[in-house]
C-alpha cells in the first residue's frame, strides 16, 4: 500500500506550551487510521496543523501527500490538496438547503449567477452516495436529523475530492443505527481509496472500523499500531501512561430506604397532548446505590431526567414520591428544594455559564446559603466553593479561572460541584462522562462512589454500555418512552441491554 | 491548605481592576488635560458642576441599561419614557397644581407599572426585547405629543426645580463627606472580620488603612471642589446615590448575580432554578422606574416638559454602558463601568461646547469614540486570549 499522508516531526508551541513534539504520523492510501488519546494530547491541534488552519510557518516540520511537500497557508490550500475535515461540532447552515452547503463557498456559477441545476444535480448525485438518497437536495438542512446532518457534511467533505478525510468525534450525537451507517459509509469509501483519519473516544468504534491506530499523549506520538496487534485495554495504558487496573471502580452497597419512586408516570408532548413521550414508567431508587438507565437515542431517557426536574414541559400523570411522600415538581427551582440535582448531557449548552469563573457556577443554584439580608457574603461563598473545588480536585489555577477555558473532563467536574452543593439526595446524571478523556472518566466514577457512600442515590443515564454495566449496581432500559427491562447489574449484558433498547420486551 | 489558595487569590483581588476600567480612566485623564490645555474655564468647580449635572440623565438610564444588557436584553424606550414621565410630572405639577412630593411618587409608579408592561411582554409572551421597547419607544412618544397637546408646560415650582438645579449647601456637603468616609471605613473593617471568621489570611493593616484613606481624599476632592462652586448639585447626588445602590444589587445579591446568569447562559439558568421569566420582567421594572427618575430630573433641570425631552437618549445610555465595558451579546458589563463611559461622554460634550465646536462635530466625535472604544475592546481582549 501505498502512502497518502505522512507528517514528520511536527513541533507547534503555543506561549509556555509545547503542544505538539516531534510528533510523527504516517497514513496509507485507503485505511482508517484511528487517532487516540485524551483530551489535551494534541490531536486536535495535530489535526488543524493538517487542515491548514495553522499555517505553514507557524509550527515545525513537513507534511507530504503522496510524497509531495505540502505547505498549506489557509484552510482552502489544504482542501485542493484534498484534506478535508469533518468538526465535532457541526458546521452547516441550519437555515440553507443542503444543496447551497454542499457548494457553500464554491458555487458553480457564470458571472456570480448560481447555475443551480448543476448544484442540484451534483448534489443528488453526493447524497446518494452517503446512502441519503431518500433525501431532496433543496430540503432546509435543520429540519433534518443530526445523524443525516452529519452524513451531509460528509457528503460536502467528499464533494470536494477529498483524499484524507478527518472525522473529529463523528458519532459523539449519532443513534446506535446511525453509527452503523456511517461506518458501513466509510467503510465503502475506503475501498475506493479514500484514507480516513478517525478520532474518537469511544474505543469499541475505533475497533470495529480502523486499520491501523495512532495514540498521542503530552503532544508525543507514543505508539503507531495496527489494529490486529492491540487490545482495548493495551490502548487505553498507552493512553494515559499507565495501567489502569480497574475501568469500573463499582463499589457494593447495601441499599437503604426507597429515596424516589415513579409509579405510572407518564408525560405528554407538548404540542400534541395525545402523544405520550413517557408512558407509565415505575421505579424505585434506594439510598445509597447507582441506578443506570440505558436505551438508545430518543428512548426517553433525557426527557425522563428533564421531566422529572420540572424542566419539560408538557402534562405528566402518575406518582413522583420522594421520601415516601407524594411531591409535585414544576420548576427546576421545585426540584432544587426536594433534593434533586441533575447532570445535564451537554454542560456547554445547558450546564454551565462559560464565561463566567469557577465560583460563580458552583454557586448558581445555592446563593442563598452563602447570603443573608446584607447580601452575599463573599467570603462564606469563597471557602464553601473551594470545598467543593478541592473535593472534586478540579485542575485550574483558582477559583476565579473562566470555566471556559477548562477541558472537558474539569468543566464537568465544576457542573458537578455545582449540584453537590445543592445538597441533592437524588443526583440524576446525563452522560456524566460524554466527552471526557480516560483519566478523568475514572475520576468522575471515584466521586459517584464517594456520594454513594454519603448516602446519595445516583440515576445515571448513559449511552456507553461498558459505562452503564460497570458502574450501575441496578439496570433500567428505555426504550420508545417505556421502561423495557429491569435488572440487578450482574444480570444484564450488552446484547440483552440491545435487545431491550430496540424494542423488545423482557419484563 | 483552603486557607493559602483563598489568600492568594483575595490579595490578587484586591488590585485587580478591569484593564478597561484602567483604559477609561486614562482616557477621561486624556480627555481633561487636553480641555483644559485649550480653554482655561474647562477645568474649574462651576465647570465641573455643570460637567456633573449634565450627565446625571444618561448616567441614571444608563445605570437602568446595564442590568437589561447584562441580561441579554436591550431597551429602546428609555427616551420616550423620560419624556414621557417628565410630560406626565409637568401636567400634574403645572396643569393641576400637585405638589412635588406627590408628582414624584406617582411619576416613579407610573415608571415602575409601565416597566412591568414592558417586561411581561418581553418575558411571559416572548416578543424580543428590541420589538417591545421599539413599540414602546413610539407609543410613549405619542402619548406624549397627546397629552401635552405637543405644548411646553412650564414653569415649575422652586420645589420641583431643585430636583435638577438645586445644591447641597456647603456644610451639608461635609456631612455627607463626613458620613460617606465613615461608612467606608465600617465596610472595609467588617469585610477584614468577615475574611478573618472564615479562616482566610487578610491584608496588613495598614494596607486596609491606605486604602480607606484614598478613597476618603477621593471624596473629599471631590466634595471640596463642589463647594468651592455651589456645593453638591442634588441631580449628582442622585446618581450617586442610585450608582452605589445598584453596583451592590449588581454584585453582592442573589438577583444580580442570576442577570449575569441569564445573561451568559440563560437555559443553564433556567436549569439552575432560577425564574428566568420573573427576573427578566423585574429587570424591566427596574430600568423603566430609573428612566422615570430621569425624567423627573431633566423636567426639573430645563424647568418645563416638551415634547421632544430625551429624544435619543436611549441610545446615549447604550453608548454609555458599552464604552464602559458591557457587552451587547449579554452576560458581561458593571456599572461603574457605565458610569465612567457616561463621564466620557458628557465630558466630550462639555469640552466641545466650551470651544464652540459645532454641534454636528458633536455627534461625528461621539460616535467615532463610541467605534473605537469597542474595537479597542475586542482587540485587547483577542490579544488577552492569544497570549
Amino acid at each position: 500500500m501505498t502512502i497518502a499522508l505522512e507528517m514528520k516531526q511536527i513541533t507547534k508551541e503555543f506561549p509556555g506550551v509545547k503542544a505538539l513534539d516531534r510528533v510523527t504520523f504516517q497514513v496509507k492510501k485507503g485505511e482508517i487510521h484511528a487517532l487516540c488519546g485524551e483530551n489535551g494530547a494534541g490531536k486536535s491541534t495535530l489535526m488543524k496543523v493538517l487542515s491548514g488552519v495553522y499555517p505553514y510557518g507557524s509550527y515545525e516540520g513537513s507534511i507530504e501527500i503522496e510524497g509531495t511537500e505540502q505547505t498549506f497557508r489557509s484552510i482552502k490550500d489544504a482542501e485542493k490538496a484534498g484534506v478535508a475535515i469533518i468538526y465535532q461540532e457541526l458546521a452547516l447552515v441550519k437555515e440553507m438547503s443542503v444543496t447551497e452547503n454542499l457548494f457553500l463557498g464554491k458555487e458553480h456559477a457564470k458571472f456570480g449567477v448560481i447555475d443551480a441545476h448543476r448544484q442540484h444535480l451534483e448534489t443528488a448525485y453526493w447524497l446518494e452516495q452517503v446512502g441519503l438518497s431518500s433525501i431532496h437536495p433543496e430540503t432546509v438542512t435543520g429540519t433534518l436529523g443530526i445523524g443525516q446532518q452529519q452524513l451531509v457534511e460528509i457528503a460536502k467533505a467528499l464533494s470536494k475530492d477529498a483524499k484524507i478525510l478527518i472525522l473529529d468525534e463523528p458519532t459523539a450525537a449519532l443513534t446506535e443505527k446511525e453509527v452503523e451507517i456511517l461506518l458501513d459509509i466509510l467503510r465503502k469509501f475506503r475501498e475506493r481509496g479514500v484514507s480516513c483519519i478517525y478520532i474518537s473516544h469511544k474505543l469499541n468504534e475505533v475497533f470495529s472500523i480502523s486499520d491501523s491506530i495512532t495514540i498521542l499523549r503530552d503532544g508525543k506520538t507514543i505508539a503507531t499500531k495496527s489494529i490486529d496487534e492491540v487490545n482495548e485495554d493495551q490502548v487505553i495504558s498507552l493512553m494515559v501512561g499507565r495501567e489502569l487496573k480497574d475501568r469500573f471502580p463499582r463499589e457494593a452497597s447495601t441499599p437503604g430506604d426507597i429515596v424516589l419512586e415513579l409509579a405510572n408516570y407518564s408525560v405528554t408532548d407538548r404540542k400534541d397532548p395525545n402523544k405520550k413521550i413517557i408512558r407509565d414508567v415505575s421505579f424505585q431508587l434506594r439510598k445509597g446505590e447507582i441506578v443506570g438507565i440505558a436505551g438508545l437515542m430518543g428512548s426517553g431517557r433525557t426527557e425522563l431526567a428533564m421531566s422529572l426536574f420540572g424542566a419539560l414541559d408538557g402534562r405528566s400523570s402518575g406518582t413522583v414520591k420522594i421520601e415516601g411522600k407524594p411531591v409535585m415538581i414544576k420548576q427546576p427551582e421545585h426540584a432544587i428544594a426536594h433534593g434533586i440535582a441533575l447532570v445535564t448531557e451537554d454542560r456547554k449548552r445547558t450546564g454551565l455559564v462559560l464565561e463566567r469563573s469557577i465560583q460563580d457556577n458552583i454557586t448558581l443554584p445555592s446563593l442563598k446559603q452563602v447570603s443573608s439580608w446584607t447580601g452575599i457574603n463573599s467570603s462564606k461563598e469563597v471557602s464553601h466553593a473551594m470545598s467543593y473545588f478541592q473535593k472534586l480536585g478540579v485542575k485550574a489555577p483558582s477559583l476565579e479561572t473562566v470555566v471556559g477555558t477548562l477541558s472537558g473532563g474539569n468543566q464537568q467536574k465544576v457542573v458537578l460541584g455545582k449540584w453537590l452543593m445543592t445538597k441533592p439526595k437524588v443526583l440524576i446524571l446525563d452522560e456524566p462522562t460524554r466527552g471526557v478523556d480516560v483519566g478523568a472518566k475514572y475520576e468522575i466514577y471515584q466521586i459517584m462512589n464517594e456520594l454513594v457512600r454519603e448516602g446519595v442515590s445516583i440515576l445515571m443515564i448513559s449511552s456507553e454500555l461498558p459505562e452503564v454495566l460497570g458502574m450501575s449496581h441496578r439496570i433500567l432500559v428505555m426504550a420508545e418512552g417505556s421502561i423495557t427491562a429491569k435488572w440487578k447489574a450482574e444480570e444484564a449484558t450488552q446484547e440483552r441491554i440491545m435487545t431491550a433498547a430496540t424494542g423488545g420486551n423482557q419484563i | 491548605m483552603t486557607t493559602k489558595t483563598g489568600s492568594a487569590k483575595f490579595n490578587k483581588d484586591l488590585f485587580r481592576l478591569d484593564v478597561r476600567a484602567y483604559s477609561m480612566i486614562i482616557a477621561i485623564i486624556a480627555i481633561w488635560t487636553f480641555f483644559s490645555f485649550m480653554d482655561d474655564s474647562f477645568l474649574t468647580a462651576r465647570n465641573f458642576s455643570n460637567l456633573f449635572v449634565q450627565m446625571s440623565v444618561t448616567s441614571i438610564l444608563a445605570i437602568g441599561m446595564v442590568l437589561v444588557l447584562v441580561a441579554g436584553q436591550v431597551d429602546l424606550s428609555v427616551g420616550s419614557l423620560v419624556g414621557l414621565t417628565g410630560g406626565i410630572a409637568g401636567i400634574l405639577h403645572v396643569w393641576y397644581g400637585w405638589d412635588t412630593v406627590p408628582v414624584v411618587i406617582v411619576t416613579i409608579l407610573l415608571g415602575a407599572i409601565i416597566g412591568l408592561i414592558q417586561g411581561w411582554w418581553v418575558a411571559y409572551r416572548a416578543v424580543p426585547a428590541f420589538i417591545v421597547t421599539l413599540g414602546g419607544m413610539m407609543i410613549f412618544r405619542g402619548a406624549l405629543q397627546g397629552i401635552t397637546k405637543s405644548e411646553t408646560i412650564a414653569p415649575l415650582k422652586e420645589s420641583f426645580k431643585a430636583l435638577g438645579q438645586g445644591f447641597i449647601l456647603p456644610f451639608m456637603g461635609y456631612i455627607v463627606a463626613g458620613v460617606a468616609i465613615v461608612l467606608t471605613g465600617i465596610f472595609l473593617l467588617r469585610q477584614r472580620q468577615s475574611r478573618v471568621k472564615f479562616g482566610f489570611s487578610v491584608a496588613p493593616v495598614w494596607m486596609t488603612g491606605l486604602i480607606w484613606l484614598g478613597i476618603s481624599a477621593l471624596i473629599f476632592v471631590v466634595v471640596s471642589v463642589m463647594n468651592a462652586y455651589q456645593g453638591i448639585p442634588i441631580p449628582f447626588m442622585v446618581v450617586v446615590f442610585l450608582a452605589i445602590v445598584f453596583t451592590f444589587i449588581a454584585k453582592k445579591t442573589v438577583f444580580g448575580r442570576q442577570v449575569y446568569a441569564i445573561g451568559g447562559n440563560s437555559e443553564a439558568a433556567v436549569l439552575s432554578g432560577i425564574n428566568v421569566k420573573r427576573k427578566i420582567m423585574l429587570i424591566f421594572v427596574l430600568c423603566n422606574t430609573l428612566a422615570a427618575v430621569a425624567g423627573l430630573i431633566l423636567t426639573a433641570r430645563v424647568n418645563a416638559a416638551t415634547v421632544g425631552a430625551g429624544t435619543m437618549y436611549e441610545l446615549d445610555a447604550i453608548a454609555a454602558c458599552v464604552i464602559g465595558g458591557t457587552s451587547l451579546m449579554g452576560g458581561v458589563g458593571t456599572i461603574p463601568g457605565a458610569m465612567i463611559g457616561a463621564l466620557v461622554m458628557a465630558s466630550l460634550d462639555n469640552g466641545m461646547s466650551i470651544l464652540n465646536i459645532d454641534s454636528f462635530w458633536q455627534l461625528i466625535v461621539k460616535g467615532s469614540i463610541l467605534v473605537f472604544a469597542v474595537w479597542f475592546d475586542i482587540y485587547s481582549r483577542s490579544k488577552a486570549k492569544n497570549s
